[in-house]
């Protein structure tokens, strides 16, 4: 029996192979994990001198005047989480909507393909294209839905008028639109993923279709919901192109959704170009706490997503 | 007529004190189809009421196929069609007039996989009670405790009836489907190979149960473990290739089959 000699052979053969990925692998973390310090750092230096000079006033004060050496982002804060959570809302229903249509056979197999399709190419749009959209088609609808609700609900602060063009509520439709396709795809995917053996658990004692969705496969599938809503909240919080467009990138805090108002990202593309010295330190300032809020959103989110796991763990 | 004879003894056996149907389910002429391939050919059996009736015979044969026909869950499949007819209590489960859902109600299903939802121990066991519309809490209070006990698993979780169903062991997770299943008080309960998972302990207290559970449902089990069957059935029926080729006693099945191919199956020559 020669076989013996053989396996050790090819035993060491495995041995020395993953010897080299292992390098490889830890070199690309390493770089990663370089690069994302590296960025980091640079933006601290460079907004070190604003830090230094505003300190937490940096956050709670409304002034943005360059002439006058003020600046304060709060409205910028408000407005991008603001924006981000009014997106959410009207993204995440239509979403997980289409997600349950995608993955239950309500329609036949072609026409479901075909619209998967049509919403997983929303997210090859770029999102400049979205800005010029958003303002020749966008714009004079949600103006004109704005000024209907400022009519009917106009008592109510959040509704409250003159409705604007570039307002906030433009900006969060069509950051819906853009987000729609990561709700989508994530929440489709997960839903579909839910174990055959679940869903015949739930029809075998008796539930009809929606009872099943609703009360077996949706809450399997929520670790995967939940997943897919903070991605896309992460991803309006810093989209900046569209929301540039439309969103006015006024620095007056306004309690209506349809005034305008302004974003952390918003403000850094739209000042960036003509920014010297102390501005250009604030806004790399601005730009730090947008990478904090987007990473304490991320972190909220795996904790929830954890949380949700740990409860589901075992059935898959 | 061997057939009354066999009621009539039946009748009056200690564990089956009202009178026992003889074709509490039925199938007649029933052919079964996926897309193109048939899997069921002509199965006429009738299954006797609180008894347990075990199905054998090597992987593929049709076992599944013909158990999850009796509560229709084979029509969530697409493409798939039927031939001839499966009665409950004499009445056609294809019948206008029967809802599926209520059917489903009506027949128990305990999967080989244990399915437990991603809810409590509670919860589990009143789905099929919430979902028919019933919210006392009281009923659901004693459902909960009547349907646990009778899957023998009351005393293991009356202190945690609120905690995730997830955190149980295997053998305590089929129990508790069990107890879903019974938890509707159905008329049969269907079990496909609920051992298969379990290890030996958990599948003695299964068998168990399953005895004790005969008193009140008519239970159909498939099987691949001819001691287990041999343990806990009453009828054994032997399918192969889609063919019901003998239903009997499982007595008589066991020690002087009928036909050759049921032999050559429990002595382990093929299969
Ligand atoms: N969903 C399906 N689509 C197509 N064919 C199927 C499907 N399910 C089962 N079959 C086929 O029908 C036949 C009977 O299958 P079935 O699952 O009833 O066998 P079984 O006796 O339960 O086998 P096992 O002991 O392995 O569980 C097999 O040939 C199988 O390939
Ligand atoms: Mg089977």
């Amino acid at each position: 029996m020669s076989a013996p000699t053989s396996q050790s052979n090819s035993l060491a053969h495995y041995k020395s192979g993953p010897d080299f990925f292992r390098l490889l692998c830890w070199l690309a973390s390493a770089v990663t994990v370089l690069t994302l310090g590296w960025i980091i750092f640079k933006i601290v230096e460079s907004a070190w001198p604003a830090i230094h000079k505003f300190g937490w006033d940096f956050l709670t004060s409304s002034a943005w005047l360059p002439n006058r050496e003020r600046f304060g982002v709060f409205p910028f804060i408000v407005g991008t989480v603001v924006s981000s959570f009014v997106a959410i809302l009207m993204a995440f229903p239509l979403g997980l909507a289409i997600a349950i249509f995608l993955s239950e056979n309500f329609l036949p197999a072609p026409v479901r393909q075909v619209i998967r399709f049509v919403v997983e190419m929303l997210a090859a749009i770029p999102s400049v294209v979205y800005g010029l959209w958003g303002i020749f088609v966008v714009i004079p609808l949600s103006k004109s839905f704005a000024d209907w609700m400022v009519s009917v609900f106009g008592g109510v602060p959040i509704f409250a008028g003159p409705a604007y063009g570039n307002s906030l509520f433009t900006a969060s439709i069509v950051l819906a639109i853009m987000i729609l396709p990561t709700i989508t795809a994530i929440s489709r995917n997960s839903l579909s993923s839910v174990p055959k053996t679940l869903r015949e658990g739930a029809y075998a004692l008796g539930s009809t279709r929606w009872e099943a969705i609703l009360g077996v496969i949706l809450p399997s599938a929520a670790p995967g919901i939940v997943a897919a809503t903070i991605l896309a909240l992460g991803r309006a919080m810093g989209e900046t192109m569209a929301v540039a467009m439309l969103i006015g990138n006024s620095s007056r805090l306004s309690w209506s959704i349809f005034s305008p108002a302004g974003t952390l990202a918003g403000l850094l593309a739209n000042q960036f170009g003509e920014a010297q010295e102390l501005q250009v330190n604030s806004l790399m300032y601005a730009a730090l706490i947008l990478i904090i809020i987007t990473l304490f959103v991320n972190m909220i989110g795996e904790a929830v997503l954890r949380y949700t796991q740990h409860q589901t763990a075992g059935i898959r | 007529m061997p057939i009354v004879d066999q009621q009539m003894t039946k009748q009056t056996s200690p564990n089956s004190n009202p009178p026992v149907r003889k074709d509490f389910l039925a199938a007649k002429d029933f052919n079964f189809f996926y897309g193109k391939k048939q899997a069921l050919y002509d199965i006429n059996i009738e299954i006797p009421e609180r008894q347990v009736t075990a199905f054998i015979g090597p992987s593929g044969c049709g076992k599944s196929t013909l158990l999850r026909n009796f509560n229709r869950m084979n029509e969530l499949i697409e493409g798939v069609r039927h031939e001839g007819d499966i009665r409950l209590l004499g009445k056609s489960i294809y019948d206008k007039s029967v809802e599926v859902i209520s059917l489903r109600r009506s027949i128990g299903m305990v999967f080989q996989k244990s399915n437990p939802f991603p809810k409590s121990i509670y919860e589990n066991v009143v789905y099929g009670l919430r979902i028919s519309g019933q919210s006392k809490k009281s009923t659901l209070d004693e459902a909960v405790e009547r349907s646990l006990r009778g899957a023998a698993l009351w005393e293991e979780v009356k202190d945690r009836l609120h905690e995730s169903a997830l955190g149980l062991s295997g053998g305590q997770m089929q129990r508790l489907c069990i107890a879903r299943a019974i938890a509707n008080r159905p008329k049969v309960l269907l079990m496909d190979e609920p051992c298969s998972a379990l290890d030996p302990i958990a599948t003695v207290k299964v068998e168990e149960l399953i005895r004790e559970l005969k008193k009140e449902f008519t239970i159909v089990i498939v099987t691949h473990n001819m001691q287990q069957a041999t343990r806990c059935s009453d009828e054994t029926a032997f399918f192969y290739l889609g063919k019901l080729i003998e239903f009997d006693r499982t007595q008589k099945i066991f020690s002087n089959p009928s036909e050759k191919q049921t032999e050559d199956y429990i002595t382990g020559r093929f299969g």
